[in-house]
């Protein structure tokens, strides 16, 4: 089965250099990605992963509002019964990723992360129910 | 003066410089004459100034070593900015935060846990009073890095200024205004293109009349560059850019001359050492051979391509943090041997936060090591001539001709076209995720060797670095404060500056700067001027390319 994800930007951070090469290498792994573009919505976001049937949601936080917004994005799709598993890459801080680990966040890509990382990380969240 | 040999011109503007010391020598003291290179070669000073603006560069005055600043409210901003100037400080460089560089208030929904973040949050003339309180306009410089709300701040710093007394006329600056760019790479925009360069042409036409030491534009490819585009790329879209805007200039009734001296360029300055100064000598020959053929410009000046740099951001690491102090000092160098005018050195640890006070230090003493230990401002152009460094100078001319001949065709004819319809087109999108997507690859790969990212390792688990924290403390004083306005301000004069403003959008042959003075003077917010025009303008939704 397909793995499909949709990377999001959240919020007003309009950095998308590390979304759109995320996606590709996303894509390369065989993955489908769906890229909802600039400036989304907690809700938004948890709206197009549901009706878009995603199995992983990326949000890529790059402004340090990422404490703040992550949250919300989990939140909404919870609200909404979803237990679709969200991931963030970007600009955090290490002291950052426990409390964002605690709000529900399955995994957080620092700068650097590899290739490989990602991939791995992604489909390890879709795949042990199986 | 067409048949004076380019050396004779060199050394009579050299001659009548005034210079920082009266004799230039290495270390060991041997004298070393202004600049190197044969008889009948160029010189700096001289069209078409490869090798610099000015005949005597930095023996007459080093780069000025600008530092960008912003953060939390206009009153912590305006403190910060009263410590530069008693430091000696001349200019100031405001960053805004988020919120205010997309037009909207602090209490907007979109704005949370943005607020004061990533620069000072500005929302109304009330903000700018005490960002600017007990600093002297028409003694220093502002500058302003603000794209799609650009009219709108230069209206509310001259609505301020008038306020306390300093004329338009007497005030001095830049505006980035670079809205362009928004589009192709930063992607911080708000109205589609074609309205958006409207304000732009209004903000160009207005201080061309009005405000004779602004500089109307600061045309940016830094953001390209961080964007993930090459060198080259770089250079050729920032020019362009800088075309179009010249074009929309004429289009509004003005000659070229009367503008070009007012553009000003900011490049980024990557890792890439000789590649970079390949760029900027690049950069200003390419200007210096279009402004005077193509565009027919008859004042020097407008030959001249001025240009600020900045470190690259985007090769900062967050690994083993203090690396980045090694990255942006070769990175600087790089700026300075390139003949930049004034240049900004990121902090290390940009890759983690904004910059502590300790980490900017050092970002300013690194500048002033290269200024002050190192020599290298004692000639100018040191590195022309050097067979490397001059096929590297044209083969970046030749990728640029390559691409604006591209965008010429695009826009039949016309650079102003070529780049709108290169955005409407993802043209520039494209080019610039292409290049990003191939670097990564090659990172992927292990081509492109990343010190403490994908090699040299030891050492990375140490993260001991003390980071300036932000927390939401200001965005609640800044929602406190606008709430404030919005109770104590006059509901009607608000209303009337509103309509006189939507009634003047839609005209597109006015010049809405008077429009925006007067909304401004009213206390209208940054949010609401905004959410007038773009009733009118509309916003633009960027079809995202992968």
């Amino acid at each position: 089965m397909t793995v499909r994800v949709l990377v999001a930007k959240v919020g007003l951070d309009g950095h998308d250099r590390g979304i759109k090469v995320v996606a590709r290498i996303l894509r390369d792994a065989g993955m489908e990605v769906v890229y909802t573009g600039l400036f989304q919505t907690p809700e938004s976001v948890a709206v197009a992963a549901i009706q878009e049937d995603v199995d992983v949601v990326g949000l890529s936080m790059l402004s340090g509002a990422h404490m703040t917004l992550a949250p919300l994005v989990v939140e909404a799709l919870r609200q909404r019964d979803s237990s679709i598993p969200v991931v963030v890459g970007g600009i955090v801080p290490s002291n950052d990723v426990a409390d964002l680990k605690a709000a529900g966040v399955a995994a957080v890509f620092g700068p650097g992360a590899s290739d490989e990382e990602i991939v791995g990380a992604i489909t390890s969240l879709v795949s042990p129910a199986e | 003066m067409e048949s004076e040999r380019a050396y004779d011109r060199w050394r009579r503007d050299y001659d009548a410089a005034k210079l920082r010391r009266p004799s230039f020598a290495t270390m060991s003291g041997i004298e070393v004459d202004p600049v190197y290179g044969p008889p009948d070669g160029e010189f700096p000073g001289v069209y078409p100034y490869t090798r610099g603006i000015h005949a005597s560069m930095y023996r007459t005055r080093l780069w000025t070593m600008r530092m960008f600043a912003g953060f939390g409210t206009a009153v912590d901003t305006n403190r910060r900015f009263r410590e530069i100037i008693a430091a000696g400080g001349t200019g100031l460089s405001t960053a805004f935060d988020m919120p205010t560089l997309l037009g909207l208030d602090s209490d907007d929904p979109m704005s949370l846990g943005e607020v004061g973040r990533c620069g000072v949050a500005i929302d109304s003339i009330d903000d700018v009073r005490d960002l600017f309180r007990d600093i002297d306009l028409s003694a220093i410089t502002t500058s302003m890095t603000i794209n799609s709300p650009a009219a709108i701040m230069l209206a509310l710093f001259v609505a301020q200024a008038e306020e306390a007394g300093v004329a338009r006329a007497r005030l001095g600056g830049t505006l980035q205004n670079d809205i362009l760019k928004e589009y192709q790479a930063q992607k911080e925009f708000v109205f589609p293109p074609r309205q958006s360069m409207r304000l732009v042409r209004d903000t160009i036409a207005f201080t061309a009349a009005e405000m004779p030491k602004w500089n109307s534009v600061s045309v940016s490819g830094y953001h390209i560059r961080e964007a993930g585009s090459t060198a080259a790329e770089e250079l050729a879209f920032t020019l362009a850019n800088g075309f179009a805007y010249l074009e929309l200039a004429r289009e509004a009734g003005l000659s070229v001359d009367e503008v070009a001296p007012r553009l000003s360029f900011f490049f980024n300055a990557h890792i890439d050492f000789f590649e970079e100064i390949a760029k900027y000598r690049a950069a200003r020959r390419i200007w210096a051979t279009w402004l005077r053929n193509h565009y027919r410009a008859a004042d020097e000046r407008s030959w001249q391509l001025r240009f600020h740099t900045q470190t690259a951001g985007v090769s900062l690491t967050a690994q083993q943090p203090e690396n980045n102090l090694a990255r942006t000092a070769i990175e600087a160098l790089a700026g300075v041997l390139g003949g930049t005018q004034s240049l900004h050195t990121n902090s290390m640890d940009e890759a983690l936060a904004l910059p502590s006070e300790k980490a900017a230090r050092l970002a300013l003493r690194t500048q002033q090591i290269i200024a002050h230990e190192t020599n290298v401002a004692n000639v100018a152009d040191p590195l022309g001539g050097s067979w490397y460094v001059e096929a590297l100078t044209d083969e970046m001319e030749r990728q640029a001709e390559s691409l604006f001949a591209e965008l010429m065709d695009m826009g039949d004819g016309s650079m102003l076209e070529g780049c709108i319809r290169g955005i409407e087109q993802n043209w520039f999108q494209h080019h610039i995720a292409e290049s990003a997507y191939q670097l990564e690859r090659a990172f992927n790969r292990g081509e492109r060797i990343i010190v403490g990212v994908n090699d040299f390792l030891d050492g990375n688990e140490a993260e001991d670095l003390e980071l300036l924290r932000i927390t939401n403390e200001d965005e609640r004083k800044q929602i406190t404060r606008l709430a404030t306005v919005r109770q104590r301000r006059d509901d009607d004069a608000v209303r009337r500056a509103r309509e006189r403003l939507a009634t003047e959008a839609a005209d597109p042959e006015v010049n809405l700067m008077p429009a925006l003075i007067d909304a401004a003077r009213a206390e209208v917010t940054v949010g609401e001027m905004m959410a007038t025009m773009a009733g009118v303008f509309g916003r633009y939704v960027e079809v995202p390319v992968l």
